[in-house]
């Protein structure tokens, strides 16, 4: 069937070498269906969104750290939400939910797997696209529309939807409960149904193209862990992504139909409301079966583009590639079945909470495999030390330390004390915040030229690298004592509770770190734009990696190679393999890319 | 005035930073510009990681020294000491496996740095050593697993041995209301339906019911000290959430729900604090809160330690401060506070038998 398949992409491909349709400005950069415009233009829209996420942040920190005090930033952003540039309390909470929202969703959801599954899929899996361009391009165009509807929540009169990221009904359902819950709520949840359809358009195609559009002798076993990250990931969105929808589909129902899927015996605001017989355990149910799953949607592709970037640099092959993708698969089957440890209180049945810990305790094991291979992997390696490699040291490092503290709220019993403190923030900001965002970097900066025939200045990469790692660890490493100090989630301000003062001084620690982090992204802005159009030209296979995509042409064509499509005869890790006189297999470099065939004499090992 | 100075000291920071770069970048000119990395970069950055690592370990020893002491006390419940064991064992198995791991990676990362001619070693696998690092985490964390279920399932078995007092603690936007069961130590039935704000009927007790004519509504918790307290949790209107965290106890109240979460408390409010631990953070707070009083700042009256129970679900702009007071003291106190208590019969259906005789009121039957 592939055959076929791959028999008639390239009686199209030979119409396209001779380029016969004439693109204009619009076909070419607009409605393009090209995977690799696709991928700028998510990289593009994610960028912009996490620059938004990233200073909304920086906002609510200044509130945390100097709470009540009057700042002119706020004022001349905040406007009305900021009187006498005071921030107002539900500013703050509609700052936070935003801020969750665009940076799970928009940034590292879309702008990660959108940017790099287009990329990377057909590029080094030997196809000359996406098995439909253009469902492809309708779902970035989607996800750009979503991006829109959700920024223009941010000017309604009475607020952006404020409920926190995961909009719990009554509070998101009423909007007498709150002024958020009103337009901007249902703003919300408009952008959020058409940003679940970009999701699951692209997530098909993406499984789709893996599975059919592979070239010869690419079998599934000689897949770079990218795209096997990328493919389960996919997987996974399909998988849970409708469930969320779901979840909106009855939230409107029942804010503007009458409906009483989660609202049951509610007096608010002098009266009580109709509704009777639902629950909002059930809203969580349903909105953690996607929202557990989908922090894995962020994580995998980070770990995919990890593992590539640390053996490449290593000049060593992944260690252990088949455990590796063993444990991409469990981590994605157990994905599924943990959801119930964000509800251990939620009111619901302790046996559930009983059931969630033992499978949640579970999922730590592929995760703490994948850490030590990648250990591994860095062992007795050629370590090139460029910023790609920095940032995926650095993903390691991090994501060992927020993934052991998901041990401890794991744990139902634990869980009782430090649900909704910082104790959790500090510990999905470590996993999704950092090591989420450091993967999307260390794939920017490798495969910058790729994308754009140039390469980004290392210096300026490394001064990146080292004040955003510093400071990440000084962000969140103390947030920690924040949480286990008792202090709540989602609080304005602390200052209601002498308890809390003795807290300030490190609350100021943290965001002055904080405000050093957002502000050392501009080195990375000037570094990633100037160089888009002054950085130093590209050769073709700058890190020498032995994939695919470094085998096309530096400049960007329809249908990525000029000719036939490489066939491949090896897996993608032959770095540095020798032969039995310790010679490299091919002299003079200590690498093979996978479409050379295997040579004379040279053994082929089962991985 | 401090934040101004330090909004000025980040934009000195950064300036700083962008002329270093800058002047960085100019001094490498002669070396040829070339944007791989080189073994000049890869040795910098090898010494670097391990800086990192005495970062990472700096860091953690600094937090511990200097924030320890924020953490919160000894537990004042009796499954609050489980609680405490339990997280004590998890955090010792942690960091231990992170002060190995990041070691082990750091080190590597420095060690291994790129030199030219260097080869590295072709190593793709070993399922032994796969096998290995699967079984121990699979044996550690099936420990974990077992202590931690044998805890929560003997926390949240809410039943009626050892005589529990019956307490509901009623969230709604923004306070916490607590109703107890009265002489006979049941709670009438009570809904938001029968709410009749212009009878003070707050809560939509049942005045029907016989349970809760005794029932006894506070704004201030009121616990004996070693009685076993089953709290009834409700909400009038969003999803709330009855945080207690010295007591070790969280449980959400959510509108259309009865949720449920029992402890028996073990150390008085004045046991608590004689504490060294809470008289050194009262010292702490009292200073800083005199400091606020000098500069003419609100929140500055002085502060005694008392246990708080906190909303800890978002439910509104007023999330922030939504807190009721908690006083566990000895039984006498306690027989005593509750004695001087009125109950539901005494104020809200009093006013029924006065607006009976009253000619100026018509009969208000609510809503």
């Amino acid at each position: 069937m592939s055959v076929t398949a791959q028999a008639h992409i390239d009686d199209h491909a030979h119409d396209d070498h001779i380029q016969h349709h004439k693109l204009t400005f619009v076909t070419k950069y607009i409605f393009c269906q090209d995977h690799k415009m696709i991928s700028k233009q998510y990289m593009l829209t994610g960028l912009i969104m996490g620059i938004i996420g990233i200073s909304m942040s920086m906002l609510f920190r200044m509130q945390l750290a100097w709470p009540g005090e009057s700042f002119a930033l706020f004022e001349a952003v905040l406007g009305k939400w900021a009187p006498g540039g005071i921030m107002d309390a539900e500013a703050y909470l509609a700052l936070v939910t935003i801020h969750g929202t665009i940076m799970v969703f928009f940034v590292l959801t879309a702008g990660l797997s959108g940017t790099f599954s287009n990329l990377l899929i057909p590029l080094q899996i030997g196809a000359r696209d996406m098995a439909s361009g253009f469902l492809n391009m309708v779902s970035y165009w989607l996800f750009f529309i979503s991006s829109i509807i959700m920024l223009s929540s941010l000017f309604l009169e009475a607020g952006p939807a404020a409920a926190g990221w995961t909009i719990y009904p009554p509070l998101s359902a009423l909007p007498m409960a709150m002024g958020g819950s009103g337009m901007g709520m249902t703003l919300w949840l408009i952008s959020m149904a058409i940003f679940i359809a970009s999701s699951l358009l692209g997530s098909l195609n993406f499984i789709v193209t893996v599975i059919n559009l592979r070239t010869k002798g690419m079998s599934m076993t000689r897949l770079p862990l990218t795209i096997w990250a990328f493919f389960i990931t996919a997987i996974i969105g399909v998988v849970s992504f409708p469930v969320l929808l779901a979840a909106a589909l009855l939230l409107i129902m029942d804010r503007s139909f009458g409906t009483s899927f989660f609202l049951s015996d509610i007096f608010i605001q002098g009266e009580v409301l109709h509704h009777q017989g639902g629950s909002p355990v059930l809203f969580e149910h349903l909105f953690w079966f996607l929202g557990h799953p989908e922090v894995y949607i962020v994580i995998l592709p980070a770990m995919g583009i990890v593992s590539e970037v640390l053996a490449t640099n290593a000049r060593k092959p992944i260690f252990g590639y088949r455990a590796m993708i063993a444990s991409l698969l469990a981590i994605a089957f157990l994905s599924t079945i943990v959801w119930g440890h964000h509800m251990f209180i939620s009111g619901m049945n302790p046996f559930l909470g009983s059931v969630f810990t033992f499978t949640t305790l579970l999922i730590a094991i592929p995760s703490a495999v994948k850490s030590f291979n990648w250990i591994t992997t860095i062992w007795k390696g050629n370590l090139q030390m460029n910023p790609a490699m920095l940032f995926s040291i650095g993903m390691v490092s991090t994501f060992i330390t927020g993934g052991l503290t998901g041990i401890i709220m794991g744990d139902s019993t634990l869980d009782i004390n430090i649900h909704d403190t910082y104790f959790i923030i500090a510990h999905f900001h470590l996993v999704m915040g950092i090591s989420a965002a450091y993967g999307a970097l260390a794939g920017v900066y490798h495969w910058f030229p790729k994308m754009f025939g140039r390469m980004m200045n290392k210096n300026l990469g490394y001064v990146h690298f080292w004040i955003t790692a510093v400071c990440s660890y000084g962000v969140f490493y103390p947030m920690h004592f924040v949480g286990l100090a008792g202090v709540p989630r989602r609080y304005y301000e602390n200052t209601a509770f002498p308890m809390f003062d003795d807290l300030t001084n490190l609350q100021i620690l943290i965001t002055v770190f904080a405000l050093i982090a957002g502000i050392a992204q501009l080195v990375f802005l000037y570094n990633f734009f100037h160089s888009i159009f002054y950085g130093r030209k590209a050769e073709k296979n700058p890190w020498h990696s032995t994939t695919l995509e470094w085998t096309t042409p530096i400049e960007h064509i329809h249908g990525n190679w000029p000719g036939a499509i490489p066939e491949v005869y090896r897996w993608p890790y032959d770095y540095s393999k020798v032969d039995e006189n310790d010679e490299y297999i091919i002299p003079g470099q200590d690498f093979v890319p996978q479409n050379v065939p295997l040579q004379k004499d040279e053994e082929e090992l089962q991985h | 005035m401090t934040a101004f100075l330090i909004i000025m000291v980040l934009v000195l920071v950064a300036i700083a930073i962008w002329q270093m770069t800058k002047i960085f970048e100019l001094s490498q000119l002669k070396t040829g510009n070339s944007q791989v990395a080189n073994d000049s970069d890869n040795k910098t950055n090898g010494y670097l990681m391990f800086a990192f690592l005495i970062f990472i370990y700096g860091i953690t020893i600094f937090c511990f020294w200097k924030y320890g002491k924020l953490l919160l006390p000894e537990a004042a419940s009796e499954h609050g000491k489980d609680f405490d064991q339990l997280m004590l064992v998890s955090m010792v198995i942690i960091f231990i496996v992170q002060a190995l791991t990041q070691t082990l990676l750091q080190y590597f990362s420095f060690k291994y740095y790129g030199k030219t001619g260097k080869k590295a070693l072709f190593y793709a696998d070993n399922d032994r050593l796969e096998f290995i690092w699967t079984i121990i985490p699979v044996i550690t964390l099936a420990g974990l697993i077992l202590y931690g279920l044998y805890t929560w399932t003997n926390i949240m078995d809410v039943n009626d041995e050892d005589d529990p007092l019956i307490v509901e603690l009623y969230g709604q936007q923004f306070n916490w209301t607590a109703r107890y069961g009265g002489e006979d130590n049941v709670l009438g039935q009570a809904n938001v339906r029968m709410i009749d704000i212009n009878k003070a009927n707050v809560l939509g007790l049942d005045e029907a019911d016989t349970y809760a004519a005794d029932d006894v509504i506070v704004k201030e918790l009121h616990l004996p000290v070693g009685r076993k307290v089953n709290f009834k949790i409700r909400s009038q209107d969003v999803l709330h959430s009855a945080f207690m965290p010295h007591f070790r106890a969280q449980m959400n109240a959510v509108p259309g729900m009865i949720t449920e979460f029992s402890f028996t408390p073990i150390t008085t409010t004045e046991e608590m604090r004689q504490r060294p631990e809470i008289i050194d953070k009262v010292k702490r707070t009292n200073a800083i809160r005199a400091e606020r009083a000098a500069n003419g700042e609100a929140n500055s009256d002085p502060w005694e330690f008392d246990y708080v129970l906190i909303c800890n679900k978002i439910c509104g702009k007023s999330h922030y401060n939504m807190q009721m007071k908690i006083i566990v003291e000895s039984q006498m106190e306690y027989d005593a506070w509750i004695a001087e208590q009125k109950t539901f019969a005494e104020t809200v259906m009093a006013d029924d038998s006065q607006q009976t005789t009253d000619s100026n009121e018509t009969a208000s039957t609510g809503q």
